[in-house]
């Protein structure tokens, strides 16, 4: 067998994108077929683009004319987005996910499923453990928006794993994706001027960079381990720390208050906080990454708190004052010699 | 000056305080003055005049007169620190200069007389090794506001926990409480460990002032573990991750004590702080044992803590279930001076304290399956749950009083 054929849905978006061409120019990898119902808007490098519905049954007829070996499934969305209501972006999520799965078992080739999850599949409350593993259930099962969709899409993944265990299935739980281009409900949120948090409440983030994302599908493809895998850099962030070394404001609202600066940001088009994202800053969470190291053998170049540096740095501060008089100060001082005789016998003079 | 001027509190009948049309000198003062920055003088010039300041009381320059005359009419100088008008021949001069120095803020003050306070202020802070010491308090402050600093995993913040948190309960721990501490050698010095210690004072000062004192000790950080409503409850939530805290859960339990943390766990729970004082020293039931297959999981020694005094510091007689009940809290407490005497109920009594960690429990020598076996689960949460009372019974009988 010489180099293998990889079908990437959700090649439209930027990630989906980026993975599609650096995939064709890896080694090992003959044809890189990127499907979705869009045209990307970038170059697709190397990769070869199908437009075609991941909800319809032509994608067996895709995979069976390309002579697909593996297929990466990274179209779930997280918001409606472009694609319009809730009800459109559930359908292609869950629908799509299905019709895409029915195709892989039809095919005899299919080698390999890799698909794009999300923490999110945690959810987030009071009731969590700090580091969730990958055997552990949401303490409260998510019963609506893009939670419900991930916990529905694994489900499927699941039972097709089950159904053909001749094909090397891999769930790729991945942490909040950051980075300079990432566009992204909780980056968009983090690049409001003024960011309004969950008064009271400080939760943990953790990211995982744009680069690494790519990186950890990847080394999946090239290295097919069946199993779910929590992707995300080291560390973690609070959010009250990620502002501050952002140098943007906080304003700080009553949960109940939160709601209506929701709707507020959403119909200015500013920014989008699904109920999902509401809990992940209001409690936030944090994924144990032992298994992505022992088990995919995948180590992320970027730690939680660097791939947010790098986020930032594309970001102007919009506050910060205080920090800067600060460390202006701070720097001057140390380095300061002894102040002149004089002045300390005048300071001392008028202490005694 | 001349000492024997009458400096009048008037305005000399000029227009001022509710005698003309116009509005008064201070409401004049207060009114922003958008155009007088560039009316006056260059930007320069108003530091050659700050620089000029000590010697400048007694010279007259007249060129200044015409401007001073109309700034004072358009804005008015008066400020608190000069009376509206001053006779004689300094009447221009301090005018002047103080309208100077409104229009440039910040270079009211020469920063010559700001180091010199600010040197002063250190002194006075910082004692006589104020220069590293301000360094340090100025790194130290500009690591909080950049956020340069890290928490780890479980959100705790070793700097502000050690800083702020145990600096302002340590006061409490030995002046109030007088806390003695007895056995504080049964702590290991690393590694991981379990502290189970009875639960006792309507909110939980105990494990707080566990803390405090441990860390006072021994240097270790008691991570206490708590339930799950001190994180649903803003602030409470956020402040108790900051301190090391994190949920009680088997999960947490097990994954701090493999990395090798001191952990606290209280296992009566709500059951435990929310009993009537009627009850004080009792156990309740010890949990699920759940704390015990934790330690037997991951091998690590269970150190009984038992404290006394902390049933006194808020004795409870009473509670409000319905209310309890409405705000999804385990009870209302109803002490003999809260809610009678307001937030001054919230003073705890000053009872004397003692804590005793008893010898530690050895999980390790248990075969490996041990924490899968419920009978010997339920035998060691029984053995720690008795050391822990009788601990309590010899602690009573040797006191002579709550407060002594």
């Amino acid at each position: 067998m010489g180099g293998r054929t990889v079908l990437i849905t959700g090649v439209s978006r930027d990630l989906g994108r980026t993975f599609a061409r650096s995939l064709a120019e890896s080694p090992g990898i003959d044809r890189v077929v990127g499907v979705d119902v869009t045209p990307p808007r970038g170059d697709l490098g190397a990769a070869s683009f199908v437009r075609a519905d991941i909800r319809n049954p032509v994608m067996a007829k895709i995979i069976a004319k390309e002579d697909v070996d593996a297929v990466v499934h990274m179209s779930v969305i997280a918001t409606p987005g472009s694609a319009g209501a809730r009800g459109t972006m559930k359908e292609l999520n869950v629908i799509g996910t299905m019709q895409l799965l029915a195709a892989c078992q039809k095919s005899e080739r299919v080698r390999q499923v890799l698909v794009k999850s999300s923490t999110t599949a945690y959810a987030a409350s009071s009731r969590d453990p700090a580091m969730f593993t990958e055997d552990m259930e949401p303490r409260s099962a998510p019963r609506t928006g893009y939670a419900k969709d991930v916990a529905d899409v694994e489900g499927y993944v699941r039972g097709f794993a089950r159904r053909r265990p001749d094909v090397a299935v891999t769930i790729l739980r991945c942490a909040n994706v950051i980075g300079p281009r990432v566009v992204s409900p909780l980056a968009s949120y983090l690049r409001l001027p003024v960011i309004p948090t969950v008064l009271g409440f400080d939760p943990r983030l953790q990211f995982l960079h744009e680069h690494d994302l790519v990186s950890a599908l990847g080394h999946a493809v090239a290295n097919p381990v069946p199993g779910t895998f929590n992707v995300a850099g080291d560390g973690v962030l609070m959010l009250s720390q990620a502002l501050r070394r952002m140098q943007r404001p906080s304003l700080p609202l009553p949960a109940a208050a939160f709601g209506g600066v929701r709707a507020t940001l959403h119909r200015a088009r500013l920014a989008e906080l699904p109920p999902e994202l509401l809990a992940f800053l209001t409690y936030g969470r944090g994924v144990d990454t032992t298994r992505m190291r022992t088990e995919l053998g995948f180590v992320p170049r970027y730690t939680t708190a660097s791939a947010f540096e790098e986020f930032a740095a594309t970001l102007s501060p919009t506050g910060g004052r205080t920090q800067r008089a600060v460390g202006a100060l701070a720097e001057r001082f140390p380095a300061r010699p002894a102040m002149p005789p004089s002045r300390l016998a005048i300071a001392g003079g008028d202490d005694g | 000056m001349g000492d024997a001027e009458i400096i009048p509190i008037g305005t000399r009948g000029r227009p001022g305080r509710a005698t003309g049309t116009r509005p008064s000198a201070a409401a004049r003062g207060l009114a922003p003055q958008p155009k007088s920055r560039k009316r006056g003088k260059p930007a320069a010039e108003p530091e050659e005049q700050q620089a000029e300041r000590p010697g400048s009381d007694e010279r007259t320059e007249p060129a200044e007169r015409p401007e001073r005359t109309e700034s004072d009419d358009r804005a008015g100088a008066p400020t608190e620190e000069q009376p509206p008008v001053v006779p004689g021949a300094g009447e221009s001069q301090p005018a002047a200069r103080l309208e100077v120095a409104e229009r440039e803020p910040s270079t009211g003050i020469p920063v010559g007389d700001w180091l010199m306070a600010f040197q002063q202020a250190s002194r006075e802070l910082f004692g006589e090794q104020w220069e590293p010491q301000l360094a340090r308090f100025l790194a130290f402050l500009r690591r909080r506001l950049t956020g340069e600093y890290d928490v780890d995993e479980y959100g705790f913040d070793p700097e502000i926990t050690e800083r702020f948190l145990f600096a302002a309960l340590r006061p409490i721990a030995q002046k109030w409480f007088r806390i003695e501490v007895r056995g504080i050698e049964n702590i290991p010095a690393d590694g991981g460990a379990l502290v189970v210690s009875n639960h006792s004072g309507t909110i939980p000062v105990d494990g707080l002032m566990t803390m405090t004192t441990i860390h006072d000790r021994t240097g270790r950080f008691l991570r206490p573990l708590g339930a799950d409503l001190v994180f649903r409850l803003p602030f409470v939530g956020s402040v108790a991750r900051k301190g090391g805290a994190t949920l009680a859960c088997n999960e947490d339990a097990e994954r701090m004590l493999r990395g090798g943390e001191l952990v606290g766990v209280w296992p009566e729970g709500f059951k435990g702080i929310g009993k009537p004082y009627a009850e004080r020293y009792k156990l309740q039931r010890f949990g699920r044992g759940g704390f015990v297959s934790a330690a037997v999981k991951t091998g690590v020694p269970i150190v009984p803590l038992s404290v006394v005094g902390a049933e006194e510091i808020y004795p409870l007689v009473g509670n409000i279930p319905a209310l309890a009940r409405v705000l999804g809290v385990p009870y209302i407490p109803i002490t003999p001076l809260f809610p009678l005497l307001g937030p001054l109920g919230l003073v705890p009594l000053p009872s004397k304290w003692i804590l005793e960690f008893g010898e530690p429990i050895r999980t390790d020598a248990l075969e490996s399956g041990a924490a899968e076996d419920p009978m010997l689960v339920f035998n060691v949460t029984d053995q720690v749950r008795e050391t822990i009372q009788q601990t309590l019974y010899a602690l009573l009988r040797e006191r002579t009083s709550v407060f002594r």
